[in-house]
């Protein structure tokens, strides 16, 4: 390995004496400051500061428009164009979560219903969001297309039942999903 | 009738001026490092007005955060490792706090005011020694600090203890040598008449008007300027050592010793030993304002008409210079801050370096550079001369000392000499 030998540099007089840098240093803190406090530090603009740094304030202000298109937020149920609920609660969402934060009671689709063949449809799909960890797992286990992950982010409850997320609180959250595959419809 | 002046004084002054002073420089601190940071700081805790029933909550700028701090420190467990030496233990954050308050007696925070016939000076003991009182109690807080890490008995805390007393006591030395020239020009060491004779004869840095007459100054001020600033320079420094503060934290450095001689402490013992540092942080900036900055002058000649101000039978001007001199130790504490971010830390044979080597000897000279511009006008020329190339010589000498002395730099010593 080739030797590399650093020289010290050598220092000027005004170098040395030290307070040329010092008065330098106060002068980028101040400007660091004046630009801090009149919202123009570099970067306020593209971060969408409140006029205070760089800082973006929360409650005032939100990032929702900002949110990247792969966020992962609270795991969220869907239905389709028919209105049908995708979900066939197979529980593979509920064997995969790491952990363990869905509970799927399946029920059966009783005959005469239009989605029939279907055969089975969740009577609870309950997703305690203490436990759960935006993984995603759910989403991409998911064989029917029936959960997603939502850019809600703010879920907050006061008690720990209030944190539970039902399957009528699922189902608003993820409200109408169009252009996903339909393979239970009748034209095919 | 003295008695209960001197005590409302004391309780005033302590309790209600410079205490509650501590938490508005945390206050500062977070804030204003927040900003040079390009961050927010602490700026949402206020009176919780919608538990009342009101629409929105009052937050003053986060003004309320310092006092939320303090209560949780009071509500914090109050630990005592098994292992600390208990008697000392407890000792030192009182031995921490009690010198920087005690202090504070002779600092004048205002011209005296007037209440009911009574003359009221706002200065808690009008002693004629002050910058020495300050000194000779300000040196005892290093014991609260050394013991503090000694009775820890652990490891961290003892280097920051040592470190701390060695820094301390280094420091010291320059912070006294350093203003004999001031003391010598003032030709008095009560502070009270310090600052009266800045009101009225232009501050010491700043002596641009003299007996409320802008831009009346003679050659001597003019001179006196230079060991003035020197001295300002080496006693601002100092006191930033002496106070711990950024550039020589060393004693608390958190990346190298955990919190220092502050380790083992918890809840409120901690919160004492915070306090006394910021209370010693005030105390420094208001001795470099008395000093310096005129004091509880307003400056501009316009300190006698502040001073007569009356309101009914009271005459309250004292409470405006009061003001003046919070504002400027406002300030000055806002520029202890932005020192902290703005000079890096020190090594620390390079601090011991500074102080010994370099502020000592500048102390020194800059003794006889003030005295000799003070006595010029009763020597004559030829000793003026005489002394002008005396003090030169000695310059030469110390720093041709210091540089010989310097040990030289070995060339490709320690791993690159293995090559």
């Amino acid at each position: 390995m080739a030797v590399i030998k650093v020289k010290r540099p050598q220092l000027s007089f005004g170098e040395k004496i030290y307070f040329g840098a010092l008065i330098k240093g106060f002068m980028l803190t101040m400007k660091h400051a004046i630009n801090s406090m009149r919202g123009k530090s570099r970067g306020a603009k593209e971060l969408a500061s409140s006029g205070l740094g760089v800082t973006m304030q929360y409650p005032e202000q939100k990032w929702d428009d900002q949110l990247p298109a792969h966020y992962r937020g609270a795991p969220a149920l869907v239905t389709d164009e028919q209105g049908r609920e995708r979900c066939v609660s197979c529980q593979l969402c509920e064997f995969i979560c790491p952990p363990k934060a869905i509970k799927i009671i399946p029920s059966e689709i009783p005959e005469g219903d239009r989605w029939e063949k279907v055969e089975k449809r969740p009577l609870e799909f309950d997703i305690d969001m203490i436990r759960c960890i935006y993984c995603g797992m759910c989403e991409e286990v998911c064989p029917e297309q029936a959960i997603f992950l939502r850019k809600d982010y703010a879920i907050t409850g006061l008690s720990r039942a209030d944190m539970v997320h039902n399957k009528k609180k699922l189902y608003e959250i993820g409200g109408v999903r169009t252009g996903l595959v339909n393979k239970w419809n009748e034209l095919k | 009738m003295d008695f209960l002046i001197l005590l409302a004084k004391i309780i005033g002054l302590t309790f209600l001026v410079v205490l509650p002073l501590v938490p508005i420089c945390v206050y500062f601190e977070r804030r204003f490092s927040a900003v040079i940071q390009d961050r927010v700081g602490p700026n949402r805790v206020g009176i919780p007005l919608t538990l009342f029933g009101a629409k929105k909550d009052f937050s003053f700028l986060g003004l309320v955060q310092p006092m939320a701090d303090g209560i949780k420190l009071f509500l914090k467990e109050d630990f005592t490792p098994s292992y600390v030496r208990k008697a000392f233990y407890w000792l030192a954050p009182a031995l921490t706090v009690a010198p920087s308050l005690i202090t504070l007696a002779v600092i004048p925070f205002g011209s005296s005011i007037n209440i009911g016939g009574h003359e009221i000076n706002l200065a808690i003991a009008d002693l004629d020694v002050g910058p020495l009182f300050i000194f000779s109690i300000a040196s005892l807080s290093v014991y609260g600090i050394t013991l503090a890490g000694w009775s820890s008995n652990s490891k961290f805390p003892f280097i920051g203890g040592v470190r701390s007393t060695a820094q301390m006591i280094s420091y010291e030395i320059c912070l006294g040598l350093s203003i004999i020239p001031v003391l010598l020009y003032f030709g008095d060491l009560n502070l009270g008449k310090i600052v009266q004779h800045q009101a009225d004869h232009g501050w010491l840095l700043l002596p641009i008007w003299k007996n409320g007459q802008l831009g009346a100054i003679d050659l001597q001020t003019a001179l006196f300027w230079i060991p003035a600033f020197i001295s300002f320079l080496i006693f601002t420094i100092s006191i930033f050592a002496e106070t711990n503060r950024m550039p020589f934290d060393l004693p608390e450095c958190e990346t190298e010793l955990v919190g220092g001689y502050h380790t083992e402490y918890s809840s409120m013992k901690f919160a004492m030993f915070f306090m006394g540092e910021y209370a010693a942080m005030v105390v420094g900036s208001a001795l470099i304002i008395t000093l310096f900055f005129g004091g509880w002058s307003l400056g501009f000649g316009a300190d006698e008409a502040i001073k007569n101000l009356t309101v009914g039978d009271f005459r309250i001007g004292g409470l405006i210079h009061l003001g003046i001199f919070l504002a400027k130790l406002i300030a000055f504490i806002l520029f202890f801050i932005l020192v902290r971010w703005t000079v890096p830390r020190f090594r620390y044979d390079q601090l011991m370096k500074l102080g010994w080597v370099i502020f000592f000897e500048a102390a020194l000279v800059n003794v006889f550079l003030g005295a000799l511009v003070i006595a010029a006008p009763s020597l004559s020329p030829a000793v003026i001369g005489i002394g002008a190339v005396l003090l030169i010589v000695l310059t030469g000498a110390i720093i041709w000392v210091a540089k010989v002395s310097e040990e030289p730099v070995k060339r490709n010593s320690g791993l690159l000499g293995q090559n």
